[in-house]
C-alpha cells in the first residue's frame, strides 16, 4: 500500500501542463497537498523510521523485555535466517492467490464491462458486498463452511479428491482464504480499465478480421493491462503481509510472516527488535518484487 | 529466537555502560527530536537503563475517597451475567451497596496479547484506564516481578481469609501480597463420548490413530506442555529445566508431524468441537461444561489424565498506575463474600477459591455444590495427581515462550 501512496501523492504533486501564472498554480498545488503529506509525515514516515530504529536495538541480557538503542544488524540476520521458510510460504501464497484472482477476477470484470448490460449494477453490488461485513467475520465464517462436517470436505470427501481428508488447517484453505479476501481488490480495477476502453478500438480488430481470440490478445488485454497491473499490485502486497488467514483458515507450519511479526511484536517477551527487523525485511522484498514487475510490465498510464 | 546468556557480570555492567553513552550521542540526540512523537507512542522500545531491582515502588496518589470509581479488565464469561437484564447482577450488587461505580470490560483474551499491550503504557507510568487487571498465575509472577502492580493492603480486605488454604501461599506472589485469585481451573482430557466411540484415560488414548487430526491442544504451554510434562514423570511443581522441557517440546512436535494434533490452539478451540473439527484435545475444565450447556450434548467429558493435570488460577492484581487501589480492593474484598462467590461460581463453572461458597452453593444446587471441578477437595486434587506449572524465572519464561512460538510455526 505504501507504494502506491508513493506513487500517488508523487503524480499529483508534480505539475503537468505549463500555465500562465505557475508560481500561483504551484502554490495551490503544494497547498492541496499539505493534508495528505502530513497525514503521510504522521502516519506513516515517523513510525516507519521508528520502526528502523527499533529494528537495531539490542537486548538487555538477563532483561527479557528490555532495550537499549544499538546498531544491530543481527536483528536482520536472524529474523533472515530463522524464519526463511516463512518468507516463502508468505511469497508464494500471496502469488499463487493472485494468480487464482486474476483467473477469477478476469472473466468476471470482462462480464460486467461488455456483457452485462443491465446487471451490471446488481454484479457491482455483488462484488462490493462483502465489503460491509468484517474481513475477520469472513474469515471466520469459511472456517465454518470448510469445517470436516460442513458440505464443501464432506462432498469432497465422498468424492475421493481430498488426500488429506480435510480443508481448514491445510495451506489450500490459506490460498483459498487470501484468494476470496482480496478478489474485489483485483476485480474493480480490472473493470475500470476495461469500461474505459473505447469499444470502436476492440471492434476495429474484427473489421480488420482478426478472430475473436487474437483482438482480445491483440487488442482487449493490452487496453486493460493498467488495470491489470494495479489489481495484481493490490492483491499481492497484503496478501504477503497477510497473518489472518493463515491463522484461521491455516495449520501451525502453514504460517506466514505476519504471523511471526505478529507473535514476535505480541507473545515473544524480547521480540520486538526481530518483529521489526521482519517487517522491514518483507517490506524491502516486496519493494523488490513491485520494482522488478512494474518495470516490466508497467504502463505510461499507470506511472 | 537465539537468545545470549550474560557471560559474566562485567560484560553486563560494559553495555549498561555503552548504552547510557549512546544516550548522549548525537546520533541519539537528532533522533530523539526527530522521533519524539513515535518514541512516545512507542516508548517501551528504549528504556534508558534496565529495571533497578531494588527500587522503592513509586505509588500514585491514591484518590478513591473522592472518585469513587473502579475499573475492571477480566477475561470473556467471567462473571455471572444477566442476559434479560443486560447487566452483572453481582456487580451491580456492589455498586448499590458501596456507591462505588463498577465498570467491567472483557479486555483479555490472551495473557501475552494484554501483558504487552499495557507493559508500555505502565512502564512510562501512564493510566491504562483499569484498576484490576486479571492474569493467569505465570502472567501474573512476571507483572509483580516487574513491579508493574501495586502491593495490596490486605488490612482492607479482611474477606480476603476466605482464600483457600493452598492458594494463601503460592511460588509467583510469596505471602499472596500483590495478588488475589479471581478463578482456578484444571487443564485435562476433553472429548465428545459419542464421536470417539470410548473412554479417553491418559494422554496416549489421545495419539490413537483414529483420532489422526481429530486432535487440538492448548497454546498455553504451561498446560498442554505441563500435562506432558506429567506424562513423562516430571514433577512440574518443582522449577522444570530446559532439556525436560525440550524433551516435551519434542513430543509435541512428533504428535504433530505424525498429524495426531491438528492444531495448538487458544480459546477458540472451543469452535473446532463444536464444528466437528475436533473431537478431544487438551482442555480447560469449565469450557467442557460451557459446551455442553451450549451445545445440549452430554457426551462432551472432561477428565484429568491417569498421570495428571495441571492447576491454574487466574489472579486479581492492580496495575501500578492506578489511582483506584483502595475501591479496587473494596471490590476484591467484597467477591470475597462466600454468598457472593458461590453466585459467581455457579455461572462460570470454575474451581471457586472463596472457602464458604460451597455450603452457601449447597442450599440452592446441592449438585453444582458437589462438582469436583468448582469444589475440589484435597483428597480429589492429591489423587489425581493436580499440580501447577512451578513459576519460572524470568529468563527461562523468556526462554520457554520462545521454543513455544517455534513449536506453534511462529
Amino acid at each position: 500500500m505504501s507504494t502506491l501512496a508513493h506513487v500517488g501523492a508523487g503524480a499529483s504533486g508534480a505539475p503537468t501542463s505549463p500555465s500562465p501564472e505557475p508560481a500561483k498554480k504551484s502554490r495551490l498545488a503544494y497547498l492541496l497537498l499539505l493534508p495528505g503529506a502530513v497525514w503521510l509525515l504522521v502516519f506513516f514516515v515517523i513510525p516507519l523510521v521508528q520502526l528502523f530504529t527499533v529494528s537495531l536495538q539490542s537486548q538487555f541480557p538477563g532483561y527479557p523485555g528490555y532495550y537499549y538503542r544499538d546498531v544491530n544488524v543481527g536483528n536482520y540476520w536472524r529474523a533472515f535466517t530463522d524464519f526463511g521458510p516463512h518468507f516463502g510460504r508468505s511469497l508464494l501464497f500471496a502469488g499463487l492467490a493472485t494468480f487464482f484472482a486474476f483467473c477469477l477476477a478476469y472473466p468476471l470484470a470482462y462480464a460486467m464491462a461488455f456483457k452485462a448490460g443491465k446487471w451490471r449494477g446488481v454484479m457491482m453490488i455483488l462484488v462490493i458486498a462483502p465489503f460491509f461485513t468484517s474481513f475477520i467475520l469472513r474469515t471466520v465464517a469459511w472456517r465454518q463452511i470448510l469445517a470436516d462436517e460442513g458440505p464443501v470436505a464432506t462432498t469432497l470427501n465422498t468424492l475421493h479428491l481430498l488426500p488429506g481428508g480435510r480443508i481448514t488447517e491445510t495451506w489450500m484453505a490459506v490460498v483459498a482464504g487470501l484468494t476470496y479476501n482480496f478478489l474485489p481488490f483485483m476485480v474493480l480495477p480490472i473493470y475500470a480499465s476495461l469500461e474505459r476502453a473505447d469499444h470502436r478500438i476492440i471492434e476495429a480488430g474484427g473489421d480488420l478480421y482478426a478472430n475473436g481470440f487474437t483482438t482480445f490478445r491483440t487488442v482487449t488485454l493490452p487496453m486493460s493491462m493498467p488495470g491489470v497491473l494495479a489489481g495484481t499490485l493490490l492483491t499481492f502486497i497484503p496478501a504477503a503481509g497477510d497473518y489472518v488467514n493463515a491463522e484461521l483458515l491455516g495449520s501451525d507450519n502453514t504460517k506466514m510472516v505476519g504471523n511471526v511479526i505478529e507473535s514476535q511484536f505480541f507473545r515473544v517477551l524480547g521480540g520486538f527488535p526481530t518483529a521489526a527487523a521482519l517487517s522491514f525485511t518483507l517490506m524491502a522484498i516486496i519493494l523488490a518484487l513491485v520494482f522488478v514487475y512494474v518495470r516490466k510490465f508497467g504502463t505510461e498510464e499507470l506511472l | 529466537m537465539i537468545r545470549r546468556r550474560p557471560p559474566s557480570d562485567p560484560a553486563v555492567a560494559g553495555l549498561v555502560k555503552a548504552a547510557s553513552r549512546s544516550a548522549f550521542s548525537r546520533r541519539h540526540l537528532l533522533g530523539g527530536v526527530g522521533l519524539g512523537l513515535g518514541a512516545t507512542a512507542l516508548s517501551a522500545c528504549a528504556p534508558p537503563a534496565p529495571p533497578a531491582t531494588a527500587a522503592a515502588l513509586n505509588l500514585p496518589t491514591d484518590v478513591s475517597d473522592t472518585d469513587k470509581v473502579v475499573r475492571w479488565a477480566n477475561w470473556t464469561a467471567y462473571l455471572d451475567y444477566d442476559e434479560e437484564a443486560k447487566n452483572y447482577p453481582t456487580l451491580q450488587g456492589f455498586i448499590e451497596q458501596t456507591g462505588i461505580q463498577a465498570t467491567y470490560s472483557e479486555d483479555i483474551e490472551d495473557n501475552d496479547a494484554y501483558y504487552n499491550k499495557v507493559r508500555p503504557q505502565l512502564i512510562a507510568g501512564q493510566d491504562i484506564g483499569r484498576d484490576i487487571f486479571t492474569f493467569t498465575d505465570w502472567m501474573a509472577g512476571r507483572v509483580i516481578r516487574e513491579q508493574l502492580c501495586q502491593p495490596l493492603e490486605l488490612i482492607r480486605m479482611p474477606n480476603a481469609t476466605n482464600l483457600l488454604e493452598p492458594l494463601k501461599d503460592v511460588s509467583f506472589d510469596p505471602g499472596r501480597t500483590h495478588s488475589l485469585t479471581w478463578q482456578s481451573g484444571f487443564a485435562g482430557i476433553g472429548y465428545n463420548k459419542e464421536k470417539v466411540g470410548r473412554e479417553l484415560k491418559s494422554l496416549d488414548d489421545l495419539w490413537a490413530d483414529d483420532l489422526k487430526g481429530k486432535v487440538v491442544v492448548l497454546s498455553e504451554f504451561r498446560d498442554t506442555v505441563g500435562c506432558i510434562l506429567l506424562h513423562q514423570g516430571v514433577d512440574i511443581s518443582k522449577p522444570v529445566g530446559k532439556q525436560q522441557f525440550e524433551t516435551a517440546v519434542a513430543e509435541v512436535e512428533k504428535r504433530m508431524a505424525d498429524g495426531n494434533i491438528r492444531r495448538i490452539k487458544g480459546n477458540s478451540y472451543l469452535e473446532d468441537l463444536k464444528t466437528g473439527n475436533a473431537v478431544a484435545g487438551i482442555v480447560w475444565s469449565g469450557d467442557l461444561f460451557v459446551l455442553r450447556a451450549e451445545t445440549e450434548d452430554e457426551n462432551w467429558e472432561f477428565v484429568i489424565p491417569e498421570s495428571g493435570g495441571t492447576l491454574w488460577s487466574d489472579n486479581l492484581m492492580v496495575p501500578i498506575t492506578s489511582t483506584h487501589r483502595r475501591n479496587a480492593e473494596t471490590l476484591m474484598n467484597y467477591y470475597y463474600q462466600p454468598e457472593v462467590a458461590a453466585q459467581v461460581a455457579a455461572y462460570v463453572n470454575y474451581i471457586c477459591p472463596v472457602v464458604g461458597a460451597q455450603e452457601v452453593l449447597a442450599q440452592s444446587d446441592p449438585d453444582l455444590a458437589e462438582s469436583p471441578f468448582i469444589f475440589p477437595s484435597a483428597d480429589y486434587i492429591a489423587e489425581h495427581n493436580i499440580t501447577g506449572f512451578s513459576a519460572l524465572s524470568a529468563e527461562a519464561d523468556a526462554e520457554f515462550s520462545a521454543i513455544w512460538q517455534k513449536v506453534m510455526g511462529n
